[in-house]
């Protein structure tokens, strides 16, 4: 059976490009080296929500037609529009990307990505403050803190921490797997040796979990090598290894950075918690944080889409570069779909910019908050919508769902899901990074090449393609028009 | 296609050409000795200067760093923005302007080649990404070397054979045209927040000292045959006192020399030119080095000249980006890549009511004019470090009017003006000295056999700029020359005519040069290297190389190595 290696998995940020595959009569049949997303991907993506044929909407429900017929009617609907907007983009590759861009700026519409809905706020801090940044390869060697905020990669990101952070074998840190094993045994020993004691001495009703406010810092055994610091509303997975786990109350974090931007410039809180966290604990890790040789600090939506939003973030960045005075310190946005970060490149070298782009003045405008997306459909402006790898109806703002499916909507996308239930053009395209071949970003910057690894159903073409004659058509029509 | 250029007064000093009136015949994107002049099409350039199309041996245009600045810098794009035509695509400018935008605007000035210094190597894939989105000129990109693992580790043991073989894979695998040298140990130190002090300062971990990486990374320029040198941003760059470093980062490979060919091109050179111990005792280290230059023939350098604007500086020197943050305290990027090289990125506004950015100013000009041979100066902004490459026909305009730059003198920070050496010098350089500048020596320096000349059988890259220089005099009517060099009356890209009047009539594809060394001996891809391959980078192996389809146009020229 042929195995193909070293295929880069189409599922989150982290790109881990080592997944072996073994197809057999052009279907994958194993999967070696992926994490639980990886191989629901690469096992599962032919299920039966699959479309394999184009669809028009006809009287009400869509019907099936053929790929030409389907690309003349998206064409059409995008050249008679005034308005239209182009969103999705970060589940493919940054060459279809590419064709979306030029296809904006023909029609003069807005074209945006899912960023508008993620680490948008990210994006717009980093605009005013900067990022101290590296690659995911420089914390794997070097760094011997790592800070987890708002984020939990142990089941977003599952293999970040085994590939590229406190798991990983670096050049100058090593591994902390092994002492992390040695920490849990321990636990556990000291955990049955005082039930132990309890059961012998204490008759006790059970213990009843204490309220936020009574907090109480997570048990701390010192271990070797690389900390990790996981701080987050929530005792998650990610919680549970690290060796400082902070649990800020919702909607504080902002109050809790500021908090460490104090401290670690050597100024006393005169308070006795920030966020519900006692100082000293407080302390106690602001102490950690300027005593590393390199720490990496991680953020994810738990600070981007909580209250404070950008302003969070403009906190994070200004911790981390005060830090930097001290030690070496770095900070990475956890990003989610496995191209959002190339979607936020290719947009930028095309136009300048990362997201919500305006081309309906000829050239690229961006004021999020006026061009985004959801700025368009709330104020219910655009007149055409074209979908690409991405599902909006379900993750939009209600209203701006709403007016985006009164729009006539074409749909490119592998699934039926909730947005092209709604589509009035419905076009299936093949899993890029598993039936076309592309290029992704990694949340750190990093191109990795997407592997074709099996043929399309028949018929299914890649969203490259699509876009293309759509594109094509649309010149077609314009020209007519032009002549006539 | 056919095409004949008639009557322009054309500037080839490659081939000895000098203000000769004459007619250039192009077919089939090459320069040939005749066409058919009833059918080609003809250009009248008469009373017009005809040169080479322009190149530029030194600009960020393309890749992460560039892009990050674009990303962090919004505010520089509201101001500048270019509409979409029939012809062209839409786009923004000012200081990183997005790559159609680039590609356009250097075709307008009539520049035809541009090389883009930094690549990290891993991330080289984003960097012809970019390329190949820069329409019309040719491009090509050099891989940041001096701060590899592999290099350190080979040179640090004697392994001066090992490591070229490796450096070739390197360059093949990111199609690379050069070894490019940031701050070297510099930016290894910088992984853990540090920094080399000077060229003899050793790389912490790692047992080795800029001074053998760069004269290691020297011999393997000449094992390899190379057609470039070694491309260096010094050690220091930008501290007050840096220009001994200079000095010694030149004499450190005196002894490489042979035959009075240049081993080390010292780049924006005039960022590492400042004498002084702070800034307060700031000042031109010019004529130290302008007079070190002149003596010996083992060197060529760029000036990397100051525009007084508002641009962004980014290079792959993490640390001297840190300092300059921490001087403006204006927003910072940094960004480091893991076993190869880092990165740094700040806006900064140079003033002319600054002491030190007058200075500055008049340190790349100084450099300019007291290094007597132009093939050894060329004209550059290290774009956009200095300030973007739009202001090439300021420079250009500086360099030949005394009048000129005693315009500019009149508005600059009085001590800076008092302390300079510009008004003590006469020299004017000539539309010939320009053509070398700004195309000839550069296409030498690269090693450039297709480009930089008109003589028969180059590449059609050609500029005709209105500015009739047998009846107008460049010391007197600079202004005409600015204005002619802004937009060119003629761009023509591969014997097609790109721009006519400063205005785009095309948009093609430039090609991508790129290297391909042959070893006697294939560096070994043993499982040994596979396995370090894996322990240093997070990548695997296969997708590490960047494939020919990344280019739009692939342009590679073989070298044969003598390794």
């Amino acid at each position: 059976m042929p195995v193909v290696k070293a295929v880069t998995c189409p599922v989150c940020g982290s790109l881990c490009d080592d997944i072996e595959l073994t197809v057999e009569n052009g279907r994958i049949v194993k999967v070696k080296n992926g994490c639980a997303m990886c191989e629901a991907k690469f096992l599962g993506y032919c299920g039966e929500h699959r479309v394999l044929k184009p669809m028009i909407r006809k009287n009400g429900g869509l019907v099936k037609t053929t790929l030409k017929e389907a690309v003349r009617r998206a064409a059409e609907i995008l050249a008679e529009a005034n308005y239209p907007v182009l969103y999705g983009w970060s589940s493919t590759s940054c060459e279809a990307i590419s064709v979306g861009i030029e296809l904006a700026e023909e029609v003069g519409g807005v074209i945006d990505n899912t960023s508008v809905v993620c680490h948008g706020p990210s994006i717009l801090s980093i605009q005013n403050v900067g990022i101290p940044s590296c690659t995911l390869g420089q914390i794997r060697h070097r760094a011997d803190l790592i800070v987890y905020w708002g984020s939990n990669p142990w089941s977003a990101h599952p293999r970040h921490i085994e590939r590229y952070t406190a798991f990983a074998e670096g050049r100058f840190e090593k591994s902390a797997w092994r002492s992390y094993v040695n920490k849990v045994k321990a636990l556990v020993g000291r955990k049955k040796l005082q039930s132990a004691i309890k059961r012998l001495f204490v008759k006790k009703p059970a213990p009843v979990p204490p309220p936020i406010s009574e907090y109480k810092p997570y048990p701390f055994i010192t271990k070797e090598g690389r900390k990790l610091i996981v701080i987050d509303v929530r005792r998650t997975k990610s919680a549970e290894i690290a060796d400082y786990f902070v649990q800020v109350e919702p909607n504080k974090d902002y109050e809790l950075l500021q908090a460490f931007r104090m401290l670690i410039r050597d100024q006393e809180l005169e308070v006795d918690r920030v966020a519900g966290v006692p100082v000293e604990y407080l302390e106690e890790v602001a102490d950690v944080m300027v005593s590393c040789d390199f720490g990496a600090l991680f953020f994810g939506l738990g600070l981007t889409m909580s209250s404070g939003k950008l302003r969070n973030i403009d906190a994070a960045l200004s911790l981390v570069r005060d830090l930097n005075m001290r030690t070496k310190f770095i900070i990475m946005p956890m990003r989610g779909h496995f191209n959002v970060t190339g979607a936020n490149i290719v947009f930028t070298w095309q136009t300048g910019y990362p997201y919500a782009v305006d081309f309906s003045l000829g050239y690229p405008r961006y004021n999020p908050g006026e061009t985004s997306v959801v700025d368009v459909l709330l104020r219910k402006e655009s007149d055409a919508a074209i979908i690409v790898a991405s599902d909006p109806v379900s993750s939009f703002p209600r209203k701006a769902a709403e007016h985006l499916v009164k729009n006539p909507l074409i749909v490119i996308d592998p699934h039926m899901n909730v947005t092209a239930q709604m589509a009035d053009v419905l076009i299936p395209s093949a899993f890029v990074g598993i039936e076309a071949s592309g290029t992704a970003y990694r949340m750190d910057h990093v191109p990795i090449p997407l592997k074709k690894v099996v043929n399309p159903p028949k018929g299914i073409h890649p969203d490259e393609e699509i876009l293309r004659r759509i594109l094509k058509e649309v010149r077609r029509i314009k020209k007519k028009e032009e002549a006539a | 296609m056919e095409l004949l250029i008639k009557n322009g007064l054309v500037y080839d000093p490659i081939n000895g050409v000098n203000e000769e009136k004459m007619d250039i015949a192009v077919k089939d994107g090459k320069i040939v000795e005749k066409v058919n002049e009833r059918r080609a099409k003809k250009i009248d350039a008469s009373g017009m200067i005809v040169m080479p199309g322009g190149i530029d041996i030194h600009s960020h245009i393309a890749g992460g760093k560039v892009n990050s600045g674009r990303l962090l810098r919004p505010e520089d794009h509201f101001k500048d923005f270019e509409r979409k035509t029939a012809v062209t695509r839409s786009g923004v400018g000012y200081s990183i302007p997005s790559t159609f935008t680039t590609g356009y605007r250097y075709a307008r000035m009539g520049w035809t080649t541009v090389m883009d210094p930094a690549m990290p190597p891993l991330e080289a894939k984003h960097t012809h990404e970019e390329l190949s989105d820069t329409p019309i000129i040719d491009k090509a990109s050099y891989p940041l070397l001096g701060d590899w693992w592999f290099v350190l580790e080979y040179l640090r043991d004697g392994k001066i054979e090992e490591c070229a073989r490796h450096v070739a894979w390197m360059i093949k695998a990111t199609k690379g045209y050069a070894i490019k040298l940031v701050n070297p140990g510099g930016l290894e130190a910088w992984g853990f927040g540090r920094n080399v002090k000077n060229i003899d300062d050793p790389v912490p971990y790692f047992g080795i000292t800029p001074r053998e990486i760069i004269r290691g990374l020297c011999r393997v320029n000449k094992l390899l045959n190379l057609p470039h040198t070694i491309h260096v941003h010094t050690n220091n760059l930008g501290k007050p006192g840096n220009y001994v470093t200079a000095l010694e980062t030149m004499k450190c490979v005196e002894d490489l020399a042979e035959d009075g060919k240049p081993v080390i091109h010292i780049t924006h050179c005039q960022f590492s030119a400042f004498k002084g111990d702070d800034w307060r005792t700031f000042e031109s280290g010019a004529e130290e080095i302008a007079n070190y230059v002149n003596a010996h023939s083992h060197v060529t350098m760029d000036m990397g000249q100051v525009i007084f604007t508002d641009t962004t500086t980014m290079t792959a020197d993490g640390p001297f980006q840190y300092i300059l943050y921490t001087l403006s305290g204006n927003k910072w990027v940094n960004h480091d890549v893991e076993t190869e090289t880092s990165a740094g990125i700040v806006p900064f506004h140079y003033r002319r009511r600054s002491y030190v950015h007058a200075t500055q100013w008049s340190i790349g000009l100084e450099l300019a004019l007291l290094i007597k041979d132009p093939w050894k100066i060329l004209m550059t902004t290290d774009h956009p470090n200095g300030g973007p490459f739009i202001a090439y026909p300021r420079i250009v305009a500086w360099l030949m009017s005394r009048k000129a730059r005693e315009a500019t003198l009149k508005k600059i920070n009085s001590k800076a003006r008092s302390r300079s050496l510009l008004p003590t010098i006469d020299r004017e350089l000539s539309f010939y000295e320009i053509a070398i500048v700004t195309r000839a020596g550069q296409a030498k320096a690269l090693g450039l056999k297709n480009k930089g000349h008109l003589g028969i059988g180059a590449d059609a890259d050609i500029a005709i700029y209105k500015f009739n220089s047998e009846t107008m005099d460049p010391s007197k009517k600079y202004k005409a020359v600015r204005r002619a060099f802004k937009r060119a009356a003629y761009t023509i890209k591969s014997g097609q005519v790109v721009v006519k009047d400063g205005e785009v009539l095309k948009h093609v594809d430039g090609a991508t040069m790129w290297l391909d060394v042959k070893t006697s001996e294939e560096a070994k891809i043993t499982e040994e290297m596979k396995r370090r391959f894996k322990d240093y980078w997070t990548v695997e192996f296969e997708n590490y190389p960047v494939s020919e389809d990344y280019l739009a146009i692939s342009q590679p020229t073989t070298v044969k190595a003598d390794v």
